[in-house]
């Protein structure tokens, strides 16, 4: 089979990569946010501690 | 313990009278939508005879929607609901008495106006008759659980369409029977199995739906 | 032996529930990239063609795997509403929380792989078939949950009102399944499996079953990352959490 019958899936391409594609596309983005929510909110307490810190 | 029911509705009742504006702009609304399809479909009475069931029916879970915000939010503004959490009567009783009185005002003139819309759309006497039987029977089903979200949406911002967004998707099944229940009348299969599904929903919101609302009350009013 | 005794209540309180999901992280994220990839492999290179659908029919390896956990899911958040209401734990109530915006994902993508399955099979993107409209409703409980939540300042009331309502949503899921279904016999609509027509062979079977596995564990290691997030955002004032995390940078 060659790379080019292989994506085009039989004339399915379109359909069966769009289901992957999309799945795996949100499979990565959902961490993504995730990993920049926590982030910000760990430079928040970052933030936090110093400015109390500095208050002593 | 059915005084205690009792004395609520009437006092619900009292106060309902006092800002009749509110019922009548529900049934305004009811009246409104439903007589809007026909404008957007055309007059092709074979579709709208089709379409009649299922139009009255979203026309009124809408209604009954919009009627919601008010169930608690008076009582809640003016601190009278603190002191229903505070009264020595079960909490579930009293809700249940405020569904009663705000189904009498706000959803029975829906069924009452339902012939006259159905008329409207040339349904046939049978169909008439069914269609105020399940809506007798779905409306307050409708309330019910309705008054779950109108609980747990208390004094949020944005509470009108918050409560749709909650409670829609719980009052499928009551569309499905209510509107179903017509249709298979006017087709000639018999909506009793239909009807019976929709006692059943009411049976069942009529047990739980009150316990669960008194808890989300307590969550709200805290 | 009574000090084998779990005490999991002990686990309950989200400054010992932060480190533990922590060290369960990687586990799971190994798990899922793991799985996943030989549930890819297999869907590709290993399950055959099948005869009548062609190669089309590899979408159901994302369909149901993902199907069966959006339900899977609701049940799961609506356990720990439940745990959270009656025990008054933090944490069952911030993992019904975590689990909720994964579910719904889950939920967008058994209903976007089911369009595009249905596009080339039955002609149209989307047909009123009975599973594919109780899907549709699942994901109005999700966002209703998600609504309800964010509509709430108060992590106290959000969680309990989220309790009530995952609750109330979970105990009407088969009356709506059973209603649904009911409607669409009586329409005489589309009653198409994505099976149909096609036996399912054993590899087909295993494929799916190692996808839904993965998916799982992706759903685990997800959840578990949200609701490290959620403890730091609401317990960022404790003095646990200025320790952990008030040194970092």
């Amino acid at each position: 089979m060659s790379a080019a019958e292989f994506f085009a899936m039989g004339g399915y391409g379109f359909y069966v990569w769009g289901s992957f594609g999309v799945t795996l596309l949100l499979m990565v983005v959902e961490p993504m946010l995730l990993k920049g929510r926590r982030r910000a909110i760990q430079k928040r307490i970052a933030r936090m501690a110093r400015a109390k810190v500095g208050e002593r | 313990m059915f005084e205690t029911f009792l004395a609520i509705v009437r006092r619900d009742l009292i106060l309902a009278m006092r800002r009749r504006s509110d019922m009548l702009t529900i049934l305004f609304f009811f009246v409104i939508v439903v007589s809007l399809f026909p404008l957007g479909i055309g007059p092709e009475m074979n579709t709208l005879r089709l379409i009649a069931p299922g139009v009255v029916w979203v026309a009124a879970l809408l209604a009954s929607m919009l009627a919601l915000e008010r169930l608690f939010a008076i009582d809640y503004a003016d601190g009278a609901l603190e002191q229903m959490l505070l009264a020595p009567q079960p909490l579930s009783l009293l809700v249940l008495g405020k569904v009663a009185a705000h189904w009498l005002v706000t959803g029975l003139p829906l069924v009452l106006m339902a012939p006259v819309l159905g008329i409207q759309y040339d349904l046939s006497l049978d169909g008439l008759r069914v269609l105020v039987i399940t809506l007798l029977l779905g409306t307050p089903a409708l309330s019910l659980i309705g008054a779950i979200g109108a609980a747990l949406t208390l004094g949020l911002r944005g509470g009108g369409v918050l409560v749709s967004l909650l409670v829609l998707p719980l009052t499928i099944p009551v569309l499905i029977f209510g509107a179903g229940a017509v249709e298979a009348t006017i087709s000639g299969l018999g909506g009793e199995g239909h009807m019976s599904m929709l006692a059943a929903i009411l049976v069942l919101s009529l047990f739980f739906a009150p316990l669960a609302a008194a808890a989300a009350l307590r969550v709200s009013v805290e | 032996m009574s000090s084998r005794i779990v005490n999991w209540f002990k686990f309950s309180s989200p400054a010992t529930f932060y480190p533990l999901a922590g060290r369960m992280i990687p586990w799971f994220t190994a798990a899922a990239v793991i799985l996943l990839g030989v549930g890819l492999y297999m869907s590709f290179f290993v399950a055959p063609t099948d005869y009548k659908q062609g190669e089309g029919y590899r979408i159901i390896f994302v369909h149901v795997g993902t199907a069966w956990m959006s339900m899977f899911i609701y049940v799961v958040m609506a356990a720990w509403a439940g745990l959270g209401l009656v025990f008054n734990t933090r944490v069952s109530a911030m993992m019904a929380t975590a689990l909720a915006p994964t579910g719904a994902m889950f939920t967008f993508v058994a209903l976007w792989t089911g369009a595009l399955w249905g596009k080339p099979m039955w002609g149209t993107w989307w047909v009123w078939d009975a599973r594919l409209t109780s899907e549709l409703i699942l994901l109005f409980l999700y966002l209703g949950f998600i609504a309800l939540q964010s509509a709430i300042d108060e992590p106290r009331r959000a969680d309990r009102a989220g309790a009530i309502l995952a609750l109330v949503g979970v105990v009407n899921i088969p009356i709506i399944y059973y209603s649904v279904q009911w409607w669409n016999t009586l329409h005489q609509g589309a009653t198409v499996s994505v099976s149909q027509g096609s036996s399912m062979g054993t590899v087909m079977l295993w494929t799916m079953l190692i996808m839904t596995l993965g998916f799982w564990a992706y759903a685990i290691a997800v959840v578990l990352a949200r609701v490290r997030c959620i403890i730091l955002e609401r317990e960022r004032d404790t003095t646990w959490v200025n320790e952990l995390e008030g040194g970092v940078r």
